[in-house]
């Protein structure tokens, strides 16, 4: 059982006209086998909440807290975070020439665990996953992203996030750019991580076409930096229907 | 005559080029040569060989004076057919390929000493490779070697040179018919050292050349190869590793003349950069004469650079006389491993010091694969790895300290 506590966080990054706050007090908890969705329009700062709670080092914390078990997870590195159990599948996946996939896999499965894996149970799960991911083998010798289709880089997060395991994981529009088949593919993916290792997930999403294929908790809208209206998952629905625009002009 | 000349390879954007690239000369075929060290003018910078060249440090083996001063060299028992022999600075000089293309090599064949000929006979096929060292202990020395390969010979030759040493050379390398010759130089020296070598090949009727150059020591290398095939059907593979870390500057130039027709030339380079002030040249030039009808040339050059400051310039030359050719074309490219693929592949976990040598090892395998000699080829991955652990204390110096 793991909680991620987000108190009251504030951000700001650099810009050539000057410090720019974005996030203005964020306030989320998140416990395993829960999904929170986090819908908002653009530029409301959802991939700055994703990318400081994973410890991108553009994003400074001028204010608030962020704890994994208690743990302070802003005093860690990136990769400390990771290896506390954070993961983020991120909106726009980089590439990593010469490095391919499975090396980079292994890798990382071998950093986070403190032991390379061993090998037959491993090359079963990687082929496995990528079987239900229908991305074909030949993906496993390519280099990281490089070439591949957005909805390939999608399903490629999702393999990591199936293969490392994490305890909470935030996937950062995940859904979006894909069609039907490849969303509910990787929805599919999603769901299977939850059930059988209890993941927590942070949601983050501009459409709620998702929500049909993951089943949210809890839904919190994202305006201007912070969460303007939280509730079940008629939350959605309503979003749905009515679009941001009610959230926009009290913002 | 097609001439393009790409001069913007300076990934570092921050950097700008500083020297405005000269218009070339004529032709690439008409820079002088010569074993009389006064043909050629005392270096300035402004040279199209020079421009990008770290001139002041390369002073020493400008003069032209004696050096006084030797390299050790270790020669192994050495196989049937193969002999390392003595000759005059006179001989030397005759039975050189050509003369030397610029005054660091032409005052290293006037004060060598004397050559070193380590000759293949005709018809002998040697199946290890032939592994010399040479060491330097602080010396300034100058040094003219020759290889033979005869006729229908098949060997393989890796000088490695270590050590601490002020040292120029001039390298002839001479394929009889249908000779194979992999000849590797390793430039592993320490981190005081300044070498200028000049390696010039001739290639007879169907011989074949791979070439590699591995440079990873030495405070200043500038390493300058040129090929001419001398008669039809011959083949060369040339390959570059490179890693300049802080205060490195390494240098490579390449020239490739078709001279005949029916040849081939391959040419991959490739080198990674870190530390502020690590900087690298790659020029490459090939000329594809008008007799040289059938010709197929690629070559290549890609820079990995692995922090801010540092610089890699790369500039790939293509001259082509006749039409009548099978393929010509040439690519030059230097990434850098940015702060999002950091983050990429820190946020699944690795370090940032592992990170960097996923890359670099990723960077550099195939290439370390093509050298075709397996003794040096996993020696150099663990060079590799020395050098990663060099750098990435380094580099968290500079980002902690
Ligand atoms: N590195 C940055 N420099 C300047 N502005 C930024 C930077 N990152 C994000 N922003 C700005 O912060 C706001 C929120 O961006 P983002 O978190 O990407 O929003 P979302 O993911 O909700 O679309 C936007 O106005 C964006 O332009
Ligand atoms: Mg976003």
């Amino acid at each position: 059982m793991s909680t991620l506590e987000i108190k009251n966080l504030h951000v700001s990054v650099d810009t050539p006209e000057g410090t720019k706050e974005i996030l203005k007090g964020v306030d989320l908890t998140i416990k395993s086998g829960e999904t929170h969705a986090i819908m908002g329009p653009n530029g409301s700062g959802k991939s700055t909440l994703a990318y400081s709670v994973a410890g991108h080092p553009k994003y400074q914390i001028t204010e608030g807290e962020v704890l994994l078990d208690g743990e302070d997870v802003l005093d860690m590195s990136v990769d400390e975070r990771a290896k506390a159990g954070l993961f983020l599948a991120m909106q726009y996946p980089v590439e990593v020439p010469g490095v391919s996939v499975s090396n980079f896999l292994r890798t990382a499965k071998t950093a986070l665990d403190g032991e390379a894996p061993k090998l037959r149970h491993w090359v079963k799960d990687m082929k496995a996953s990528m079987e239900q991911l229908r991305m074909d083998p030949a993906f496993a010798e390519r280099n990281v992203n490089e070439g591949f289709s957005g909805g390939e880089k999608k399903r490629h997060e999702i393999l990591q996030m199936e293969l490392l395991q994490p305890k909470i994981a935030i996937l950062d529009e995940t859904d979006s750019g894909l069609d039907v088949d490849a969303l509910r593919i990787v929805s599919e993916g999603v769901n299977r991580v939850k059930e059988t290792t209890g993941l927590g997930v942070m949601m983050i999403t501009h459409y709620t076409r998702i929500l049909r294929y993951i089943k949210p908790d809890f839904v919190h809208v994202f305006v201007d930096g912070r969460i303007a209206e939280e509730g079940g998952p008629e939350l959605a629905e309503q979003l749905e229907a009515e679009g941001y625009d009610r959230f926009l002009a009290s913002a | 005559m097609t001439v393009t000349d790409h001069t913007r390879a300076t990934s570092d954007a921050a950097h700008s080029h500083g020297l405005a690239a000269p218009t070339p000369d004529a032709s690439r075929a008409d820079r002088p040569t010569s074993f009389d060290v006064d043909a050629f003018a005392m270096p300035t910078g402004r040279e199209e060989d020079w421009r990008f060249s770290a001139v002041r440090d390369l002073a020493p083996v400008l003069a032209d004076v004696e050096a006084g001063g030797t390299l050790d060299w270790s020669v192994p028992d050495l196989p049937e057919g193969v002999t390392l022999t003595d000759l005059d600075v006179a001989s030397a000089r005759e039975r050189s390929v050509r003369a030397p293309g610029d005054r660091a090599s032409a005052v290293a064949a006037a004060h060598s000493g004397g050559a070193k000929v380590l000759a293949i006979a005709p018809g002998t096929i040697v199946d290890e490779p032939i592994t010399i060292t040479v060491t330097g202990n602080g010396a300034d020395a100058r040094g003219h070697l020759l290889v033979e390969a005869g006729t229908n010979s098949e060997a393989a030759v890796v000088i490695e040179r270590k050590g601490s040493a002020t040292y120029s050379e001039f390298v002839s390398v001479d394929l009889g018919a249908n000779a194979g010759l992999k000849l590797v130089l390793l430039q592993m020296w320490d981190a005081d050292a300044v070498h200028a070598g000049e390696v010039v090949a001739r290639l007879g009727r169907d011989s074949r050349l791979r070439g590699s150059v591995v440079t990873l020591g030495g405070k200043v290398v500038r390493l300058n190869t040129s090929v001419a095939f001398a008669g039809e059907g011959a083949r060369v593979d040339l390959f570059g590793l490179y890693f300049a870390d802080a205060g490195q500057h390494q240098e490579h130039q390449l020239f490739v003349d078709h001279a005949v027709p029916r040849c081939t030339s391959r040419v991959t380079y490739k080198g990674a950069l870190a530390g502020a002030t690590a900087r690298t040249v790659w020029i490459g030039d090939v000329l594809i004469r008008k007799e040289a009808e059938g010709t197929d040339t690629y070559e290549l050059n890609r820079n990995l650079v692995l922090s801010d400051g540092a610089r890699a310039d790369s500039v790939p030359n293509l001259e082509i006389e006749t039409g009548e050719i099978e393929g010509a074309g040439h690519a030059s490219a230097t990434g850098r491993f940015d702060d999002e693929q950091m983050f990429y592949l820190r946020s699944r976990g690795i370090s940032e010091d592992l990170a960097r040598k996923l890359v670099v090892r990723g960077f550099f395998a195939d290439l370390v694969q093509e050298i075709g000699v397996p003794e040096v080829e996993q020696g150099l991955m663990d060079a590799i790895e020395l050098e990663l652990e060099h750098v990435n204390e380094e580099l968290s110096e500079d980002a902690h300290g």
